[in-house]
């Protein structure tokens, strides 16, 4: 049974990994701008388009 | 009679897409408008960023009219510190406002700048806001060439005072924090719980309490950080004598932990800690929810939006420019043409022609000659003056009047009061049902009531209450949002549906601005006569004449020669050898040449009018009369049910024209100052009658504070507009009685979320004075109260704005 210990145990870490990796994005300013990176993304792929050519 | 255009081939500008005069400006086969921006394609050619007109077709801004203002004031040091967000030895960053962004082709040239000037070592754009971040070597590139750099390329930033005075607007990181933290240890909690759910026995005591305790300190952060508001919110309205709606939430939460704490540590149950953990994280996901806010819209402007960062002041022969804060009374300042005068100053030379049409509303430009007082606000419309300073910045009379302490008394959110109202009855309710169900059971076992009170208390938490409101409200913001209706704040939409006067103002509220409806009267104009018009007109920043040049909008324009431009009278220029003249009727007629007479005048038409002669024959004269915004007619029919008023600080020019559409029964003011706009809406509002403005501009801003819900109407919401509770995009001004019907309706959809929300707490509450409340009803029940309420205000609200045809 001291298996479910070990499993829960796991669980909880992966869960604060999950959490830290959330407070992290919040506090590195990810939510501020919510609208830009998106159209900021398709930039990047046009320009290696025009490389390629 | 309507001007008919001329035919001429249509080429659109390759870069702003406007249509351009001739083919006089052509490049690679492609055409411009403008020498402007001619010079903006080739530079992004010659740094092959031709990319930006690949993402969109004619994406450029057009730099007609764009006038060369100096930046000289950004080599101040002290400017350069204000503005500097951050500043090395060999970096500087620095975050600009700029409006004319709107396309996704500015997002890309703008964090290209670094290709065309490679001092530049990085840019970042926030398109919502329209703020760009620029990091740039400032000993290769000074700032003051970096915004030259972006006006030339057609995004130019707006420098205002308010630029230096850094706002941290930024988004509210605590409650993300906390809703994090909630999520985490609900999820883990509700886990843990799984085997009490689904009454799994556990034989072995030790998993029963490693479980219980693992809750417990679950539950610990969720309880002192996450659902710390509550209590503080709490408290603070008991300081103030208050029970408001987050004093049964706390209480609520506080039973909760208490009593599941006491239950694992006597280990005689297994707590609710679920419940509460999943109640704090509902509650704080409203919080958001109706925390939407505009972050890109500025509700809070002031005079200082408006005022330049900078002035020029001449000191022995020499023009410095110096930060208007610095400004002295007895300084001697130079205003150029669409200049801001910054303070309240005496025309010391030169011709004054200001555009108060900002402070006052006044639509026509004021004729001031040496030695007469100009306010502060007022736009130079011509030429260069020399003023002499008589009242500092924040002295002036335009700062005062914002400055006016009775704006300042404003109260916040009757909604809130409201909820504070069901709050504290719900409350004693509450409170008066555990204690009875308790005085009942002591009767027979006193372990017995202490559980019925504690799960009176748990179960009568108004979870579900708390939550109907930011759900209706914030979904109905977002309703309006996407009908153009921007508001501050949810407790707006609960102002709006009890307002019963309605005021407007005139000028830029319900009239369009810049566009005026011009019809010429006489002989029809042959389109070489357009032409010459045309050619004439364009070199004058009068409002008229702008009109006049939109309106006519001909292809060709010729070289003027011999202009000349008369302040108040009008004026004349020869255009291939044929004397124009365009002004009033005793400037053009000959024989009145010399007598003073303002350019515009009125007859009984509520317009005014432009004469023409060519050739010093009088052919007729342009009839300008303002235009009102689409669907005004209609609205005005749709709210009889209102008190409408207009106040005005234009003339009584269009009197008549607005009775049409008011009817007989409304008040129609002209000629009033900011201040007396104030007064009237505090008169009206002492009947307690609340009252709703519309205006426009730093004029109505007292008034636009004073009123219970001010709306600024404007043309581009993310231009300047002052202070006030709700923005209205000028497209959707036919809609604001459907937007005061729906926030009826959204009143109505939280009083039958409460109905809901009161049904699951008798339901609960039946459970708890029987002393029945395992934690698994508890688990069932508060979920799905929260969640039936949700769904309700969520669905509800956007029926009805769809019947609504929001």
């Amino acid at each position: 049974m001291s298996v479910i210990v070990v499993l829960i145990g796991i669980s909880l870490f992966v869960a604060i990994g999950f959490l830290v990796a959330f407070l992290w994005a919040v506090k590195s300013g990810q939510y501020n701008d919510t609208y830009t990176p998106s159209v900021r993304m398709l930039f990047d792929d046009e320009k290696k388009q025009k490389k390629d050519n | 009679m309507s001007i008919s255009k001329p035919d001429i081939k249509d080429h659109k500008c390759f870069h702003c897409g406007e249509d351009c005069p001739d083919n006089s400006y052509n490049l690679n086969d492609k055409y411009f408008c403008c020498a402007g921006c001619k010079t903006v394609y080739e530079l992004l050619n010659e740094n092959n960023l031709n990319n930006y007109y690949t993402i969109m077709d004619m994406p450029g801004i057009s730099l007609k009219g764009a006038q060369s203002k100096r930046f000289d004031f950004l080599e101040d040091e002290e400017v350069i510190t204000n503005l500097a967000d951050f500043r090395n030895d060999e970096l500087t960053i620095v975050n600009f406002n700029i409006p004319q962004m709107h396309c996704s082709s500015c997002i890309w040239l703008l964090e290209n700048l670094y290709k065309i000037n490679p001092a530049v070592n990085s840019s970042k754009v926030n398109f919502l806001k329209k703020d760009i971040e620029v990091k740039f070597y400032h000993n290769k590139i000074t700032l003051r060439q970096l915004v030259e750099l972006l006006a030339s390329i057609g995004y130019e930033p707006v420098i205002q005072l308010d630029s230096v005075e850094k706002k941290k607007t930024k988004l509210n990181k605590k409650l993300y924090y906390k809703i994090g933290i909630a999520a985490f240890c609900f999820g883990n909690i509700m886990l843990l719980s799984f085997p009490e759910y689904f009454s799994i026995d556990i034989h072995e005591t030790f998993y029963r309490e490693l479980f219980g305790y693992l809750n417990f300190i679950l539950a610990l952060p969720v309880f002192f950080y996450s659902a710390s508001d509550y209590f503080i919110s709490a408290f603070k309205g008991l300081k103030n004598k208050i029970i408001n709606i987050d004093f049964p939430l706390a209480l609520g939460i506080t039973i909760l932990f208490a009593r599941s704490a006491f239950e694992i540590l006597s280990q005689t149950g297994a707590g609710y800690f679920d419940s509460m953990t999943g109640l704090v994280f509902f509650l704080l996901i409203g919080k958001v929810f109706q925390e939407k806010t505009y972050a890109y819209l500025n509700f809070e402007r002031s005079y200082k939006s408006y005022f330049p960062l900078a002035v020029h002041v001449k000191k022995e022969d020499k023009e410095i420019a110096i930060p208007v804060s610095k400004l002295k009374v007895g300084d001697r300042i130079l205003i150029r043409k669409n200049e801001i005068v910054p303070a309240d100053s005496i025309l010391f030379k030169g011709n004054g022609s200001i555009d108060y049409s900002f402070v006052t509303g006044e639509s026509k430009p004021v004729q001031k000659v040496l030695g007469e007082l100009i306010y502060a606000g007022g736009r130079q419309l011509s030429g260069v003056v020399e003023l002499e300073v008589v009242k500092e910045v924040s002295q002036s009379y335009l700062t005062q009047l914002w400055n006016n302490d009775s704006l300042l008394k404003k109260t916040e959110s009757d909604f809130e009061n409201f909820t504070n109202k069901v709050g504290k009855y719900f409350t004693i309710v509450v409170l008066l049902i555990a204690f009875i169900s308790t005085a009942y059971w002591i009767q027979f076992d006193a372990g017995t009531a202490l559980n019925v009170l504690t799960a009176v208390l748990i179960v009568a938490c108004p979870c579900a209450l708390a939550l109907s409101i930011p759900f209706t409200m914030g979904n109905s913001i977002r309703i309006f949002g996407r009908n153009k209706f921007y508001l501050k704040n949810i407790s707006v939409i609960e102002k709006l549906s009890k307002i019963k006067t309605i005021v407007f103002d005139k000028t830029g509220t319900i009239t369009e601005t810049g566009k005026a409806s011009v019809k010429f009267i006489g002989p029809e104009l042959n389109p070489f006569q357009q032409e010459i018009i045309n050619s004439l007109v364009r070199n004058s920043t009068h409002p008229l004449s702008r009109s006049i040049y939109e309106t006519l909008n001909t292809k060709k324009v010729y070289d003027v020669e011999n202009l000349e431009e008369y302040s108040g009278k009008g004026i004349s220029g020869f255009i291939l050898g044929n004397l124009v003249e365009i002004g009033s009727l005793n400037f053009v007629n000959e024989d009145f040449k010399d007598e003073e007479e303002p350019l515009i005048y009125d007859i009984e038409e509520f317009s005014s009018q432009v004469y023409l002669s060519i050739n010093s024959r009088i052919l007729g004269y342009f009839n300008i009369s303002n235009s009102y915004r689409k669907g005004f007619d209609k609205v005005t029919g749709q709210l009889n049910s209102y008190n409408l008023v207009v106040l005005s600080g234009d003339n009584e020019n269009e009197k008549d024209n607005l009775e049409k559409y008011f009817g007989n029964g409304s008040k129609l003011l002209f000629r009033q100052t900011p201040g007396d706009k104030l007064n009237f809406i505090k008169n009206i509002q002492t009947a307690n009658n609340k009252v709703l403005m519309f205006g426009d501009g730093l004029n109505d801003a007292g008034a636009l504070a004073q009123s219970d819900v001010g709306i600024a109407v404007t043309e581009n919401i993310s231009y300047f507009s002052p202070a006030c509770d709700a923005i209205l995009d000028a497209d959707s001004f036919g809609k604001i009685s459907s937007f005061l019907n729906f926030s009826k309706i959204s009143v109505k959809i939280i009083y039958f979320s409460f109905i809901i929300s009161f049904l699951y707490n008798i339901i609960g509450l039946s459970f708890a004075v029987e002393g029945m409340l395992s934690p698994i009803v508890a688990a069932i029940l508060m979920p799905l109260s929260s969640i039936s309420v949700v769904s309700f205000a969520t669905f509800a609200t956007n029926f009805m704005a769809k019947r609504k045809g929001l």
